[in-house]
């Protein structure tokens, strides 16, 4: 097989339009919004544990609009992990039900009480269930993408990772799988690298200067971008998608973005100052630009932050899993928990 | 008439054919090698796939949430253990998205002792399958339940377990015990759907009609009938306690020996139907005793059955040891043979309050 590399053609600064750079910020705010509300209800006891993805709005937003969304394989199929409610809010999704996972109510939406929040599915829009090891999503991938591409359309598969789970070794499988002669895959992989693992920084485990280069030994096109900035993010996404979508083939894509408040409520859940704010910098530029004032901006804020106190106080009344659903869903047929044929 | 790998071969035809099977794939499941033990020959939806149990299994989780019917072989189970986390996840994926998705693969892989295949070939995978809850496990012992489990495994919505007992594989069909369809002649059929020696690229499968024979999961099945005690067992110790217990009747003891055939869900009522009657109970299996599958059917055993039993139950199964040894010496005792079998079954029947 061939390794050499065409360069990904990115189209110039300008190309996005004043509307979707105002829904751009709108969406990061409310994801922002949504996951300093989460933190809160961890904070007041409702909720058990709080992980997301404060500080990946700018890279996560641009994702979820680019995503072709439905129901099988003519459409894109997302392998996400646990730090992307921007992603789900972007697709489309109601901020109150991220709220229903946090509060692991019967009406959770994605697992019906059973799971962490930022644990998503939703079989209408081929969201496979999120599960918190950081790695197996990378393994599970392959298989969609086969399907993906012998539907014959435009639906590719996206799976997401974070930097420190590039280490397991499924990584490696979606690389060689995505990439056999045999059948190359539309595979867009995504590595959004925070630069940490839970405690452990990036430094001192990882040899590689970056993380996209891996994907050179496999042929593999490959790019890392500026995961901080909406406007880098929308269109390096557009560009790597395009290649996926027309030529059939794997993609990997590392953006460099921020973690705001550490990696769960395990760690505090805590604000940090010494990583750039993605939102900041946006809203900077978009006030230099006339685009938006900073009173409309702080107006959009606080609305958003209105709106889900009040999703919250009514997630708080919603009911909790009743004990006896433990069985339900085991099997898709019928009941055979006890064994019994 | 068939052995087990030629009916394992002819299901996965029928799975391609009228089911919908879209993948069969693993290491050196396609062509030209058709499956380390041939049970891949000749098939239309067969692929290699790289040397990686984790992708295997990944990829057929995907394929499954997409969809795809799909068969993904792990050559032997002794190689799956790397991908432990990823077969409970794919019996999660109904569960933990509340009833949203399914996930309807076959994960086949050989299991067990008896090719003297050393501490890497011969694992059992019993006692871990049946503590991964979302999967349906299914074990032959005969050519034609291997045929009827595997379009069984096939068409259910949920990832089930087709464990293949690998010293069964050349075992033929008794007669009588045919799939329905298939060539009396054993010659006949081995030049229909056995690739032959040599080049094989212009050669294609002859397949005979074979019927959509289902072996529900769930159902054991009696394969001798008798009053002193019940032998429960499964894959290849099955026909050791079945000529063992045909040895026995010279002794004046007969058992009734039931194929349990499929791990989950198991057929629980036949099991307690028969100690009901006999009062007296042998599990047999190959894999290591502690924490063994037939351990829990002894607890169902004590608590549901106590009153009912005329001596202990008793599980007859490998031994705790990490691995099975090369040597003759050592694979003999390591796991249960006609020897071991025979005896645990005359000290069960003649044993006294």
């Amino acid at each position: 097989m061939s390794t050499s590399l065409r360069p990904v053609r990115s189209p110039p600064a300008s190309e996005l339009s004043p509307d979707l750079l105002s829904k751009l910020h709108s969406l990061m705010v409310k994801a922002r919004v949504l996951e300093e509300r989460l933190i809160q209800m961890y904070r007041q006891g409702d909720g058990f544990f709080w992980i997301g993805g404060p500080g990946e709005e700018a890279f996560n937003v641009p994702l979820g609009l680019l995503i072709h969304k439905g129901r099988g394989p003519q459409y894109d199929y997302c392998h996400f992990h646990y730090r992307q409610s921007a992603t789900l809010l972007a697709m489309g999704a109601d901020p109150i039900d991220a709220m229903r996972q946090m509060k692991n109510s019967a009406t959770d939406p994605y697992s019906g009480g059973r799971n962490f929040v930022g644990h998503y599915s939703i079989r209408q829009w081929n969201v496979v269930p999120v599960s918190s090891p950081i790695e197996v999503q990378y393994s599970i991938a392959p298989g969609t993408a086969i399907a993906n591409k012998r539907a014959g359309g435009r639906g590719i598969t996206i799976v997401t990772g974070g930097d420190a789970g590039t280490a397991e070794g499924d990584f490696s499988t979606c690389l060689v799988w995505s990439s056999r002669p045999a059948n190359q895959l539309p595979v867009l992989m995504i590595v959004t690298n925070n630069k940490w693992g839970i405690s452990t920084h990036f430094q001192g485990q990882h040899g590689e200067k970056r993380i996209s280069d891996r994907g050179k030994a496999f042929g593999i096109e490959s790019k890392t971008i500026d995961g901080n900035d909406p406007e880098v993010s929308y269109r390096e996404l557009s560009a790597a998608m395009e290649y996926v979508r027309t030529e059939r083939k794997p993609f990997l894509l590392e953006a460099m973005v921020s973690r705001l408040y550490g990696h769960s409520s395990a760690s505090g859940a805590n604000r940090t100052n010494d990583e750039a704010d993605c939102i900041a910098g946006f809203e900077r530029r978009l006030e230099e630009r006339g685009l938006l004032t900073r009173q409309q901006m702080d107006e959009l804020r606080a609305q958003f932050t209105a709106e889900l106190l009040a999703a919250h106080k009514q997630v708080k009344e919603e009911p909790q899993p009743e004990s006896k659903s433990i069985y339900e869903h085991v099997f898709a047929d019928r009941d055979l928990v006890r064994g019994d044929g | 008439m068939s052995n087990m790998v030629q009916a394992i071969r002819m299901a996965l035809h029928v799975g391609e054919e009228r089911h919908g099977v879209t993948d069969i794939f693993g290491e050196d499941v396609g062509p030209p090698l058709g499956g380390a033990f041939t049970a891949t020959q000749g098939l239309k939806t067969a692929w290699n796939s790289p040397l990686d149990e984790r992708g295997i299994v990944g990829t057929s989780i995907g394929l499954g949430l997409a969809g795809c019917r799909n068969v993904a072989e792990i050559q032997f189970c002794d190689y799956g253990f790397n991908s432990i986390d990823l077969l409970k996840l794919a019996g999660m994926h109904h569960w933990m998205s509340n009833g949203e998705w399914n996930c309807p693969i076959t994960i086949m892989t050989p299991v067990g002792s008896g090719i003297r295949g050393s501490i890497y070939h011969s694992h059992s995978f019993d006692a871990t399958t049946t503590h991964i809850p979302g999967f349906k496990i299914a074990l032959p012992s005969t050519p034609r339940d291997a045929y009827g489990l595997l379009l069984s495994c096939i068409v259910d919505p949920n990832p089930c377990f087709f464990l293949v007992p690998k010293s069964l594989m050349r075992v033929r069909s008794l007669p009588g015990e045919e799939i329905p369809g298939e060539p009396g002649d054993d010659r006949v059929l081995a030049k229909m759907i056995d690739a032959p020696l040599g080049d094989r690229t212009s050669w294609k499968p002859q397949w005979p009609e074979t019927p959509d024979h289902l072996v529900p999961f769930g159902e054991a099945r009696t394969v001798r009938s008798g009053r002193d005690l019940t032998v429960v067992s499964y894959g290849r110790t099955l026909p050791l306690c079945v000529k063992a217990a045909e040895a026995l009747v010279e002794e004046g003891i007969d058992a009734e020996v039931i194929d349990l055939r499929s791990l989950h869900p198991y057929d629980w009522s036949r099991i307690s139907e028969s100690v009901r009657r006999t009062g007296r109970v042998l599990y047999v299996n190959e894999d290591s005793e502690i924490t063994n599958f037939g351990e829990h059917l002894i607890r169902r055993t004590v608590e549901e059955l106590f009153y009912e039993l005329a001596a202990p139950p008793r599980l007859l199964a490998g031994a705790h040891v990490p691995g099975i040894g090369l040597a003759d010496s050592l694979e003999m005792v390591s796991v249960p043979q006609l020897p071991s079998i025979t005896d645990a079954i005359r000290s069960l029947a003649r044993s006294e309050p």
